[in-house]
């Protein structure tokens, strides 16, 4: 395994959950292909075959979409997300992309300074190369309840 | 000071007062003679228990309970709790299983919850056991009654609950039977874990006049202004309410006028991918959006092509659980399918015009916290409650509460 192309998305994965956590959420949609997926979904109902996500986006427009409704007709209180990304699992890599996979915990902060552990799971990836973005980036949680709702993207 | 010596305002129906969603007692009253009493409440969708000897698990209010489809194919429920020392029987979320076997003692039962086998009963080699004239039955898990209407599932801890049909009454259930036009198929579920009492979360469903308002993603894309044609029916007891927007494009500008937050503002506000909200008029009547409701806790909504049954769980005074199941037609094809997972973007704890009502709940639950005996004012529309043509009105929510008081005698 090409360990310089291990801390290529390692770093990938780092620079998504640091712009996700510092609020920078118009560059989300930067992080995947123009017709990158993106999807949340829990363990539950992948381990039953059941296609119904939580957040689901079909190409950056979609992303796009996601963003601007965050922040011009979503309302909810203030908060942050603290992204825990794990070493990565990564397939040999065939010409065009590589498959990681990436556990990570999410801890969400409110203005009052709550702290809980919002969310866990892996990240099941597919990300091109030679120019490294998500063209599919599945988001599957490890719990199937999530606390009031889900404004930020995981 | 006990609940039932606090008053309802003298204004009756315009007012709730915030004691209801606060008194650890009234919480306690309500499983009695709400969730255990005479009603109806959903279990699950019948697509969910198809298989003869299958099951899942799931609660009425707060009761433990099991689904059951026989191997003759009848269904069943029962409470979840053994017998002998109360353990639950059934540890699995859903399955299939040939009997139930409570894994404390291994005491055995049948997919209706009869008793079928005590461990050990006349103990071993004339030793130990029970007495002849024990009776274990005595402590057997309580019944349901359980009645299928649509392809959805619901049981009745009363033998006084009218029939499920009669229950749900004829302003509402030919809006039920609107949506569920062809065989059930679960698209998926998920837990929405709301930070408030499960009233507040019914007001909400209830509560025509907010959806305009609080959820900004409906009116900046003018998907329902109360400008577009629709209308409220409510139960005659108050207790169950449907809602619906037909699919008209607004072009009034009452909400711009109206100097409303939601209005479109100066940057119109458009969606860079519009396919999200393509609506197909599968059901032919041209309505966009339908919220339905059941007292206690159960709600049917199409919302484009999104359908959902939703199931309110109180768990706790200031906490309630809100399973979502998405579901579909059983012939849907690949693109109708398409359509379905990408419109779940609106609802459930990321849906673009539903993530707001759970911060919404949670915020009168945080904010009445010093006020039990001051209240809500729900006058729009004035005091009545009935159906009608507008949504500009609180009629159903004076409804629910209507029927909350009568359940409680308060």
């Amino acid at each position: 395994m090409d360990l310089e192309l291990r801390l290529r998305v390692e770093e990938l994965h780092a620079r998504y959950a640091h712009a996700l956590d510092n609020d920078e959420l118009e560059r989300w949609p930067d992080f995947f292909t123009p017709n990158g997926r993106y999807r949340i979904t829990t363990a539950e109902n992948e381990a039953r075959g059941l296609p119904l996500p939580v957040l689901y986006a079909e190409g950056q427009a979609m992303l796009r979409d996601r963003i601007a409704s965050l922040r011009h007709a979503n309302i909810y209180e203030p908060q942050r997300y603290r992204h825990m990304v794990s070493a990565v699992l990564l397939d040999e890599p065939d010409t065009t992309s590589i498959r990681s996979i990436a556990h990570f915990l999410c801890l969400r902060i409110m203005e009052n300074g709550e702290s809980v552990l919002y969310a866990s799971g892996r990240y099941v990836d597919r990300i091109t190369l030679p120019e490294l973005r998500y063209d599919e980036r599945i988001v599957i949680c490890d719990s199937r309840r999530f606390d009031t709702l889900l404004a930020i993207p995981l | 000071m006990t609940r039932m010596q606090r008053s309802w305002p003298a204004e009756g129906a315009t007012r709730v007062p915030y004691w209801v969603y606060q008194d650890e007692e009234i919480y306690r009253e309500e499983q009695r003679r709400i969730f255990h009493g005479p009603t109806w409440n959903y279990l699950c969708l019948e697509a969910e228990v198809a298989e003869p000897g299958s099951f899942l698990t799931t609660f009425v209010g707060e009761m433990p309970v099991v689904v059951t489809r026989d191997p003759q194919g009848a269904l069943h429920a029962f409470e979840n709790r053994c017998a002998h020392r109360g353990a639950l029987i059934c540890m699995q979320a859903r399955g299939r299983a040939e009997r139930f076997n409570c894994i404390y003692h291994n005491w055995t039962y049948d997919h209706a919850g009869n008793l079928t086998n005590v461990a050990f009963r006349k103990g071993i080699a004339g030793k130990g056991g029970m007495p002849a004239d024990a009776h274990p039955e005595s402590q057997a898990p309580k019944k349901l009654r359980v009645e299928a209407i649509c392809g959805l599932v619901f049981g009745t801890l009363s033998d006084r609950t009218p029939a499920l049909a009669d229950y749900i009454g004829p302003q509402i259930l030919p809006r039920m039977k609107r949506v569920t036009v062809k065989p059930l198929k679960v698209l998926g579920t998920y837990t929405q874990v709301l930070p408030n009492n499960w009233k507040l979360y019914m007001d909400n469903v209830k509560d025509t006049y907010h959806a305009s308002l609080l959820h900004l993603f409906f009116t900046r894309f003018r998907i329902n202004r109360l400008t577009q044609k629709g209308g409220v029916f409510v139960s005659d007891d108050g207790a169950h309410h449907c809602t619906y927007t037909e699919i008209v494009e607004d072009r009034g500008d009452a909400y711009e006028t109206g100097g409303m937050r939601s209005a479109g503002g100066a940057h119109d506000f458009r969606l860079q991918s519009p396919e999200l909200l393509e609506q197909e008029d599968e059901l032919g009547d041209n309505v966009s959006i339908q919220i339905l409701s059941l007292f206690p806790g159960f709600v049917l909504h199409q919302i484009r092509n999104s359908l959902a049954a939703r199931q309110v769980i109180p768990k706790g005074l200031e906490r309630t659980e809100l399973n979502w199941t998405l579901f579909g037609f059983a012939d849907d094809d690949a693109a109708m399918l398409r359509r379905r997972l990408l419109q779940s973007n609106l609802v459930g704890p990321a849906g673009y015009i539903s993530m707001e009502d759970g911060a919404a709940t949670g915020f009168v639950q945080r904010g009445v916290r010093a006020s039990p005996d001051r209240a809500s004012v729900i006058e729009m529309g004035g005091a009545h409650i009935g159906s009608g043509d507008s949504r500009i009105t609180e009629t159903a929510v004076r409804g629910l509460w209507k029927a909350w008081r009568s359940y409680m005698q308060v």
